[in-house]
């Protein structure tokens, strides 16, 4: 780890002026991921400017039916808020299947919007990684990949981005607000917030430099069955191999996201046009130009098989 | 002591204390984190300051330079020692423990990833760390092998107790053999990813170095780091009174001791080091991958007549073979067999032992093989298993097994179980989206007993204390010995105290190979016997007569406490125990069978483990509660190995990719629903006054199968390559509807 500086900013304006304002400067919110990846000198921040204190911690109904969940809001408590679990179960699924108690504690929205890839060789500093140090090529790339990306990938970077809250949120259209050094404000939709790598892997979301994300809204609510799959080699405590999260309608309509598989949550919303027809008609448009490796190649009939499981579970739970 | 007959009746035998279920007698000092682990301890003169260790960016080849100048001046930066430091400290060349195969500091030659190079010692971690990362080292990439199975056809046979066993005319029976198996598994390299890292505070008192490190083997851990270091053996001290868990992985002298006393005597103060976990999978050893083929011939009416194992694994130069053919030599009967294995050289890190090194892969290829050929038998497992049983060593029939309950562990495991309800036939059972199957797999692990001293003292409060090397790796060592001594001298486990784990105290056998609760506790006995006469004699009592029981040493009519015994002075007495030569007329080994049942999620491939079975059969069980812990903790990592762990290898650049806990995955709870463990009532007279084996490997010897056929059963699809992950099933799972 570097030496850094540290300040606790007191509002949202002065924290994004702060970082704005100091090249190497970055937000910490809970640590969870920054801090880990300090230590591992992937990220040199050289000062940090702790958000916690700036407020932007509660749950809000917002004029059109819908949430405004501030960037401060702990996963656990985003995860157990009655109206979430009651209108956007998704949502609380996802991120239930993520991480452990102890770090959803401590983890926001924000945070975990930005939190980075798993690609091993990006967190071990010996081996080339294009998103860790642009330019220097791609180690996964013919190496151990099997729980990297199958679509959206790149020949710079194969990279999955590894967060389930992202997958849920990606399904239920919300959009990302954001407040500049400046004091401007704009919202965008979550589909915007990650960019694909292309050749610069290395630039992930759509976020300019300074920029601090504030909140998180959800539309009104979709009604509907809310499902999520997180499939891994084990129970709990991994992040996914491939994961499915899906609001499906009595009739059989709805929306697919897929997690684990892509540089960003992966939702193709033409292809749900074809829902009611079954999972593989489904898959087929959403992993259209899939361009997988030999190692995680089973990745896309699994998130076929996985989303045909959670078309199984909706039906039995309207039968019930 | 040496014990050369079998055991007759003994003060053990009483089992007022030895074979209760009593609790950890260390364990409130754990549960309140009071007992201190390697990293923890206080006890050392002066402030200690912190060491960070620099590992090789690289597989294979040569440093060129080692540039420090900006670390050196980094802030709180003490030292900054390489293998080019060594002559201004007044070492020479490093010398290698021989029980080490690559040297534990590197350069110029690179011999592995990770292989350490250097140690920056800084007044805190965090500008020792952060200075670490801030040298330099420029290399020349060489050619390394990385492949085992590329390198298989350059593997090489071996000799001594490694070289290849014939028996029989396996060639020619297998080949006439009514029903036939030929099957290749493969077993990857495994971490031991124990808890504690590896951890060392060391200092210098002039010429002499001192250690509080987490290692099972103390004496061996002081031999090897004093020739490393060209030290007389009686200037090291070691003291590693807690063991965080070491699975093997803590059996040898490693990188962070001698890191640290480098680094302690560059700056001439405490040097604390801990290797951070990214940097454990490639610095230090694994349980190397093995390619097995298995043939199994067979009479239609079940009897193998035909055994062939050959195993090929992979180390650096100089290194050993994973001895994954051991249990084939022993575990069931037939006429005509062979094992045979092949090393083969390669750049990877070094291979070395890990929980149940051998039996561990060897089992988990040999039991699904087994599983095979009862299918193609159209016999029940279970049953295919009693039937050949043998009760002699098959390579010698004169020379019978001490003991073999393995026919009951089956057939009781299999009543307790609810085997009857598995299906023959694979992929019938259906709960709602799950699959859902039974499997089983025999457990076998040899006896092993070494060579074990202990020193007792009594005290005029009548308080026994046993000193001895031995370590408690978190099995249990402490609570079984001090039952030892309580049960010889006829006191309660609260009038015993109990002090491991220091190279000042005789020698035991330490912790590995499931020895240490036998060895060390039959050391313990030795030192009591002598205690007990000693303290016969202070009383002027006939030494043969005298008994001890609640506290009081009778004999004639005539009766003290222990207390009185040592009004005088303390006693204090020393014993070792030496093994003759009843392991080579008897077959001493510890047998078990495993249950499981699995459920396979039919859309999704997933796998989870529904129940655990063992029904085990280890002579004297000396307490059933750290027996049953050693159980289900190898159980547990038995379904790791079965499902997830997998050390998994860069074939280009040579090392293990997934070095972290996250990366490299072993069971959490929810992996782990129901565990049962049932002990077979026994007593083997032939190995031990405690008559006692080992459980801490039989308990992961066979799990791994026993998934895998409960798996088989679940789906149909038969994986051959561990560890079963979904993908390697998921073409083969029957069709969506
Ligand atoms: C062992 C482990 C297992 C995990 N498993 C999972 C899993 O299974 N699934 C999953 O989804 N996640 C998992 N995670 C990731 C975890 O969810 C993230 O670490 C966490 O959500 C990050 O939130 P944080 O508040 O701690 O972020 P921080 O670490 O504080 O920050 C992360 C990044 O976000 C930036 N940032 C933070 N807040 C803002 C803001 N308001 N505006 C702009 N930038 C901001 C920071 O500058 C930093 O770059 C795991 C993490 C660990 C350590
Ligand atoms: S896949 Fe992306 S993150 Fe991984 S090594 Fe390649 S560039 Fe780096």
């Amino acid at each position: 780890m570097r030496a850094f500086t540290y300040e606790r900013a007191r509002s949202p304006l002065a924290a994004a002026a702060a970082v704005a304002g100091k090249r190497g400067a970055r937000f910490i919110a809970g640590g969870t991921n920054l801090l880990d990846l300090m230590k591992l000198e992937i990220e040199t921040p050289t000062h940090l400017v702790d958000v916690q204190d700036i407020g932007l911690d509660r749950i809000e109904p917002t004029d059109g039916g819908g949430l405004r969940i501030g960037t401060l809001v702990t996963n656990t408590a985003l995860a157990a808020d009655p109206r979430v679990r009651r209108d956007y179960g998704v949502l609380t699924r996802a991120i239930v299947a993520g991480a452990s108690g102890q770090l959803r504690n401590k983890a926001t929205v924000g945070g975990n919007l930005l939190q980075r890839t798993r690609c091993p060789y990006f967190y071990d500093t010996n081996q080339a990684c294009n998103k860790r140090k642009p330019g220097s090529g791609c180690a996964a790339i013919g190496g151990v990949n099997r729980l990297l990306g199958v679509i959206g990938t790149s020949d710079a970077c194969i990279a999955t981005n590894p967060g389930d809250m992202a997958v849920a949120l990606r399904l239920l259209d919300a959009s990302v607000e954001t407040v500049d050094g400046q004091g401007k404000t704009r919202t965008m939709p979550i589909a915007e917030f990650h960019r694909l790598p292309g050749d610069t892997p290395h630039v992930e979301t759509a976020l300019q430099p300074g920029e601090l994300i504030t909140a998180v809204t959800l539309p009104r609510p979709l009604g509907g069955r809310h499902l999520y799959h997180k499939v891994r080699d084990r129970a709990s405590y991994a992040f996914a191999i491939v994961s499915v999260a899906a609001v499906i309608q009595p009739d059989g309509s709805g929306r697919a996201a897929f997690g684990g598989v892509a540089p960003r949550p992966w939702r193709v919303e033409a292809a749900e046009a074809a829902m009611r027809d079954g999972a593989a008609a489904v898959a087929a448009q959403v992993f259209a130009g899939a361009r997988p490796t030999h190692e995680n190649a089973f990745k896309v009939p699994l998130a076929e098989r996985t989303l045909a499981g959670v078309m199984a579970e909706a039906r039995a739970e309207n039968r019930a | 002591m040496k014990f050369d007959t079998p055991a007759g009746t003994n003060p053990i035998d009483r089992m007022k204390v030895v074979g209760q279920p009593h609790e950890r007698v260390e364990g409130p000092l754990k549960t309140t984190g009071t007992a201190a682990y390697a990293y923890e301890h206080q006890q050392y003169p002066g402030a200690p300051v912190y060491g960070y260790v620099v590992g090789a960016a690289i597989a294979k080849g040569r440093i060129d330079s080692i540039d420090r100048t900006a670390a050196q001046h980094m802030p709180g930066v003490l030292a900054i020692v390489t293998a080019q430091d060594l002559g201004a400290l007044g070492f020479g060349p490093l010398g290698k423990g021989d029980k080490n195969t690559a040297n534990l500091l590197g350069g110029p030659d690179i011999e592995h990833y990770h292989q350490a190079v250097a140690i920056v010692v800084a007044e805190s971690f965090e500008q020792a760390r952060a200075a670490a990362n801030a040298v330099h080292v420029a290399y020349t990439r060489g050619q390394g092998r990385f492949d085992l199975a590329q390198e298989k056809p350059n593997a090489k046979a071996l000799t001594g107790s490694d070289a290849d066993t014939a028996t029989g005319d396996f060639e020619t029976a297998f080949a006439a053999a009514p029903v036939q198996i030929d099957q290749t598994y493969t077993t990857p390299d495994q971490n031991h990813a124990m808890m504690e890292p590896f951890a060392t505070i060391a200092w210098w008192e002039g010429d002499a170095l001192s250690l509080w490190t987490s290692n099972q083997m103390i004496a061996w851990n002081r031999e090897d780091l004093a020739t490393t270091l060209s030290l007389p053996l009686e200037k090291v001290r070691i003291m590693s009174p807690y063991v965080g868990g070491g699975f093997g992985g803590k059996l040898f002298l490693r990188s962070d001791a001698v890191m640290a006393s480098l680094g302690a005597k560059a700056v001439g103060r405490p040097v604390k080091l801990a290797l951070p976990r990214p940097f454990i999978m490639n610095n230090a050893t694994h349980r190397p991958a093995t390619i097995q083929r298995i043939r199994l011939g067979a009479t239609r009416d079940g009897k193998l007549v035909a055994i062939g194992h050959q195993s090929w694994s992979g180390d650096l130069p100089g290194g050993g073979p994973e001895v994954a053919t051991q249990q084939t030599k022993l575990l069931y009967a037939g006429a005509n067999r062979m094992t045979a294995m092949r090393l083969a050289e390669l750049d990877l890190p070094e291979g070395n032992a890990m929980r149940a090194p051998g039996e561990a892969p060897g089992l988990m290829a040999l039991e699904i093989a087994v599983d095979e050929m009862a299918e193609k038998l159209k016999m029940d497992p279970v049953a295919f298993r009693v039937l050949n049983d043998t009760q002699v060593d098959p390579e010698k029939p004169t020379r019978p097994f001490s003991q073999r309950n393995l026919v009951r562990c089956l057939k009781e495991g299999a009543e307790h179980f609810g085997w009857h309800r598995r299906l023959a036939t694979p992929a019938q059972v259906r709960e709602g989206r799950w699959l859902v199957g039974m499997g089983v797999a025999a457990a076998f692990r040899n006896n092993i007993n070494i060579a074990s001293a202990a020193r007792v003292r009594l005290n005029d409060q009548g308080i026994v204390t046993v000193e001895t090397d031995m370590t408690d790796i978190g099995t249990g060592s402490y609570t079984i010995i001090a039952q030892t001594a309580a049960e010889m001298m006829g006191v309660g486990i609260d009038r015993v105290v109990v002090r491991l784990g220091d190279s000042a105290f005789p020698v035991s056998s330490g912790s590995g190979g499931q020895f240490g609760a036998n060895s060390s506790t039959s050391g313990v006995y030795a030192a009591c016997v002598k205690l007990r006469e000693a303290v016969a004699q202070r009383l002027g009592y006939d030494p043969e007569r005298a008994e001890f029981a609640d506290g009081l040493v009778r004999a004639d009519n005539r009766s003290a406490t222990l207390a009185e015994a040592a009004q005088a002075g303390e006693l204090v007495a020393e014993g070792r125990i030496e093994w003759g030569n009843l392991s080579k007329q008897f077959q001493q080994s510890t047998f078990g069978a495993h249950f499981v049942e699995a459920a396979v999620d039919s859309f999704t491939g997933e796998i989870r483990v529904r129940r655990m079975l063992a029904v085990c059969a280890a002579g004297r069980i000396l307490n059933p509660r750290t027996a049953r812990s050693q159980m289900i903790g190898a159980m547990t990592m038995g379904v790791g190995g079965a499902l997830m762990e997998e050390l998994a290898v860069d074939k280009r650049f040579g090392f293990f990719v997934n070095h972290d806990l996250a990366g490299y995955e072993v069971p959490v709870h929810a992996d782990i629903p129901h565990q049962e463990v049932h002990f077979i009532d026994e007593a083997d007279a032939t190995v031990s006054p405690m008559k006692a084996k080992g459980v801490g490997e039989l308990g992961l010897a066979g799990v791994g199968a026993a998934v895998a056929n409960a798996v088989y059963n679940a789906t149909g699809v038969r994986v051959r390559d561990y560890p079963i992950t979904l993908d390697k099933h998921l073409a083969g799972l029957p069709t969506l509807t």
